[in-house]
């Protein structure tokens, strides 16, 4: 089985939802060298993250080579129950995408 | 945490940093989906990538803006960052590290129905402010705060 690609937590908190979320991601610059070979490692970065409520885009996140390795990413909404769903897709700038569902706790 | 796993994480990013000057103009093509900027990511000045994410370059500072981010990071490739404010109709929230190689981090879109409350993690190459511009009602509102990062990170 592939590696998972994604962890998230979210929940009801009072009137609002919480999500906090890690994605398992290189995040290579571009500008490192392979110690090794002397190469430079090329470029692998997250550019989108796109997290939906019930299908409703909430939230557009981009992002650059400047974002940490395995990013983390948390955010707060309204208008949420408990069992909706929370949809977090993201694309890398070789065109990998993935996505993942979970359901507000 | 070893002392040998120190000396090679320096040893590793001594090497970055030095990529990091060698390679400032190599970027390679690549494929991008229709809506991330890559002229503001790719650009090198601050200016540059202020004015391709949010479109000026003319912040007002802020007290609604908190920028949270360590005093001291000792490991310059993460960086927790919380942005908060309480502006209303907050359209967008981008973080800048003007010493980074690409000072635009990251940008994020809101929605009417998200608070204005984002963490995240950056890389700084190092000791800088971290700037957060907020989109608010059209206008453009910023806010910073110093990080001291004893290790730089960028390079890697």
């Amino acid at each position: 089985m592939a590696k998972k690609k994604m962890k998230i937590r979210a929940w009801i908190d009072g009137s609002k939802a919480s999500v906090k979320a890690i994605l398992f991601h290189p995040m290579e610059t571009g500008l490192r060298k392979d110690k090794a070979t002397g190469k430079k490692i090329p470029p692998l970065y997250i550019t989108e993250v796109t997290c939906e409520h019930n299908g409703k885009n909430v939230l557009t996140c981009l992002w650059g080579p400047g974002v940490s390795k395995n990013p983390f990413l948390s955010f707060r909404f309204n208008n949420a129950k408990k069992g909706d769903k929370l949809k977090i897709s993201w694309a890398d700038n070789t065109g990998a995408s993935d996505n993942a569902e979970t359901t507000l706790k | 945490m070893t002392n040998t796993r120190r000396i090679f994480l320096k040893a590793s990013l001594a090497a970055s940093t030095l990529a990091v000057a060698a390679g400032a103009n190599l970027l390679t093509p690549r494929s991008v989906l229709a809506a991330w900027p890559a002229k503001a990511f790719n650009a090198k000045k601050m200016d540059e990538a202020m004015t391709g994410i949010i479109g000026g370059t003319q912040t007002t500072p802020s007290p609604d803006i908190t920028v949270e981010a360590p005093d001291i990071a000792e490991n310059g490739a993460v960086v927790s960052v919380t942005i908060k404010t309480s502006l209303p109709k907050v359209e967008s929230i981008s973080v800048f590290v003007p010493v980074n190689a690409y000072p635009l981090a990251s940008s994020y879109n809101l929605s009417s129905s998200t608070d204005g409350f984002i963490t995240g993690r950056i890389k700084m190459a190092k000791t800088s402010p971290v700037i957060a511009v907020v989109k608010s009602n059209g206008k453009l509102y910023s806010a910073r705060k110093s990080v001291k990062v004893t290790l730089g990170g960028c390079g890697g």
